[in-house]
């Protein structure tokens, strides 16, 4: 089908920018630049004096400091350099910062501010996917296989968890830990609270394939030659595969809001280092979104995110709740 | 299935609710015991002496051993005392009062938006999935979808901002209704969708038409009433991400909810006022998937026995 082919190349897409952040980038991610606070996104022209001219940019200076007006000068051009210092696209050395998605509240590239934070928000969704689904698959293969209290006890910490929204249950067990934390623990940590929180998911899931497979001749046949626990539920998962792989992409999206809640409540990734949810942070005051919506950047981010998802698993389904 | 069935299977649903709520609010005091750091913290970081201390701590009850703090917060619940807030010196049961409505009021109307958007919606879509109608409103759909409610609550803040369409005046819940209610209206209509497409397909459908049902008729009652099923089967998610969604939302657009609360107690080391927002929180819960369950139970027999 050619929706989920281009939901495919979209996360694709997405992954390659992530990937290739510090070329595609024009400026490094963390550099406040000065008299650039709340900058507007700058707009490359290709027409000058009616002919076609190599793409530039107006120069932008500051008119008003204290109201943060800026404005193009139309007299001086800066043309756009390209493959230089080891960036795709970037400014001379005496042009200034080319700030292609404008600035933040302290002057530095909210575009290389979301190429860089894809890095850090895909990263953490992607270990949290991959913690839930080994919890997941391990506690739903155990259930499924042996049945009995063990599965009673298994699916019943399940149910239990599985009720409860997903963005309290993060945001109460990160309350919970040091309020201040380093980039690489908030990272780690995060991750280990995303899977403990959407393995129920994938556990109820697996439960079920793996109790229907283990009735089946094959299974028998395995019991029959001796096999122990272990080495049947080794031949019963791989029938699970494929509900793993749309379960993979179904919890990338919610996990991402995940990340994108709890930092907007200020318990994520600290200042400094970029990531989707901090970007959005300083958007939720009323006064700084007015006055710059370019701060929403990781907002439409996020959506191309969810959109591909929906189109490459090719059914709709509800993300939210399962972070 | 017999009354009896049916009651049983109220009574094991009422059951697991009132685990789900005990569970959750003891876990969020021990939780709360086990943080680093308690209501006193600010105080001995200030250099406070240990006499003043010591008298806060008496005060608050944070002297007293675990299992006596639980047992005695147990004790107060029973008579609807639910302790003191350390960070707002009021009784908890007041605070969580105010905002556990305002969550809940956020969340009805949420819902019923969604329902009220997407459940005709889905049908009419369903009729005809082929048709002009099916195909201009899908895409739509795809996209509402794809923007969670944290984007939307963002999205409609910077439209009402801009435009001055909606109105953003505090305690006005349009913003934050829509944010909360427009992927979920999308979901609902996808599914309902689906569902409606498929019982109309089934040879029960056409027997009908073939007796002289009219079309409206085989839609709107015998066709929706088949085609709820599924709907009523993702309930519990529903319910779920309503609430997990009100978070963001409840954040972004300042609604006074149970979400802010719960942060504040968090972070100021709260331990009666994060156990009562989780207890409130498990009720409104469990109330709403308990109601999801006994509708699922009416409008599928075959629920009652698994």
């Amino acid at each position: 089908m050619t929706s989920r082919r281009a939901g495919v190349g979209l996360l694709g897409f997405v992954a390659v920018a992530a990937l290739c952040a510090p070329v595609l980038a024009p400026n490094p991610p963390d550099v406040p630049f000065p008299d650039r606070a709340y900058a507007p996104p700058m707009h490359v022209h290709v027409l000058a004096a009616g002919g076609l001219h190599a793409p530039f940019i107006f120069a932008q200076t500051l008119h008003d400091r204290l109201m943060r007006e800026y404005r193009d000068d139309a007299s001086v051009r800066h043309t756009l350099h390209w493959f230089s210092r080891g960036r795709l696209v970037s400014l001379g050395d005496d042009d200034g910062p080319l700030l292609l998605l404008g600035a933040d509240a302290l002057g530095r590239d909210v575009f290389a501010r979301l190429l860089y934070g894809a890095r850090v928000s895909l990263g953490v969704a992607a270990l949290g996917v991959a913690g839930a689904l080994a919890r997941g698959t391990a506690a739903g293969g155990l259930a499924g296989s042996l049945g009995g209290a063990v599965d009673l006890a298994l699916m019943w910490m399940a149910d239990l968890v599985v009720v409860l929204p997903g963005a309290y249950l993060v945001l109460v067990l990160r309350g919970a830990l040091p309020l201040r934390l380093s980039t690489g623990a908030v990272f780690w940590l995060m991750a280990a609270l995303f899977a403990a929180s959407a393995w129920p998911h994938v556990a109820r899931g697996v439960r079920a394939i793996v109790a229907a497979e283990r009735a089946r001749d094959y299974a028998e046949a395995a019991r029959a030659a001796g096999a122990g626990p272990l080495r049947l539920i080794g031949h019963l998962l791989p029938a699970a595969r494929g509900f793993l792989g749309v379960e993979t992409v179904l919890l990338l999206p919610s996990l991402l809001v995940a990340e994108a809640t709890i930092s907007v409540l200020g318990l994520g990734f600290p200042g400094p280092s970029p990531s989707w949810g901090g970007m959005l942070q300083e958007a939720t005051n009323v006064s700084v979104l007015a006055g710059a919506p370019w701060l929403l950047a990781p907002a439409a981010a996020l959506c191309v995110v969810a959109l591909a998802v929906h189109l490459a698993a090719g059914r709709p389904m509800l993300t939210s709740s399962r972070s | 299935m017999t009354s009896g069935g049916l009651a049983t299977f109220v009574v094991r649903r009422l059951a697991a609710a009132m685990a789900l709520v005990a569970v959750v609010s003891v876990g969020a005091l021990l939780l709360v015991r086990l943080a680093p750091g308690d209501a006193t913290t600010d105080l001995v970081l200030a250099h406070v002496d240990e006499a003043t201390i010591a008298r806060t701590r008496a005060r608050l009850g944070l002297d007293r051993p675990f299992l006596v703090e639980l047992g005695d917060w147990l004790a107060g619940v029973a008579h609807l005392d639910l302790g003191e807030s350390s960070a707002f010196g009021r009784p908890v049961a007041d605070l969580v009062g105010e905002r556990v409505l305002k969550t809940a009021e956020l969340a009805s109307l949420a819902l019923v938006l969604a329902v009220a958007l997407g459940l005709p919606l889905g049908v009419l879509t369903g009729s005809r999935p082929g048709g002009l109608f099916a195909s201009c409103v899908a895409p739509i759909s795809i996209g509402i979808l794809s923007c969670p409610p944290i984007v939307g609550a963002f999205g409609l803040m910077l439209l009402a901002l801009g435009t001055g369409w909606l109105s953003i005046a505090p305690g006005d819940p349009v913003v934050p209704a829509l944010a909360l209610a427009l992927p979920l209206a999308a979901t609902i209509e996808r599914v309902q969708s689906q569902a409606t497409a498929e019982v109309l397909a089934a040879p029960g459908a056409g027997a009908a038409a073939a007796r002289g049902l009219p079309p409206w008729r085989l839609l709107w009652v015998h066709a929706a009433r088949q085609a709820v099923r599924p709907l009523l089967g993702v309930a519990g998610v529903i319910v779920g991400t309503l609430f997990s969604g009100s978070l963001a939302v409840e954040w972004v657009t300042s609604w006074p909810g149970l979400g802010r609360l719960l942060y504040d107690g968090i972070v100021g080391r709260d331990p009666f006022l994060v156990a009562g927002c989780a207890l409130s929180g498990a009720v409104l819960i469990a109330a709403a998937n308990l109601a999801g369950d006994l509708a699922r139970g009416l409008a599928d027999p075959r629920v009652r026995v698994s």
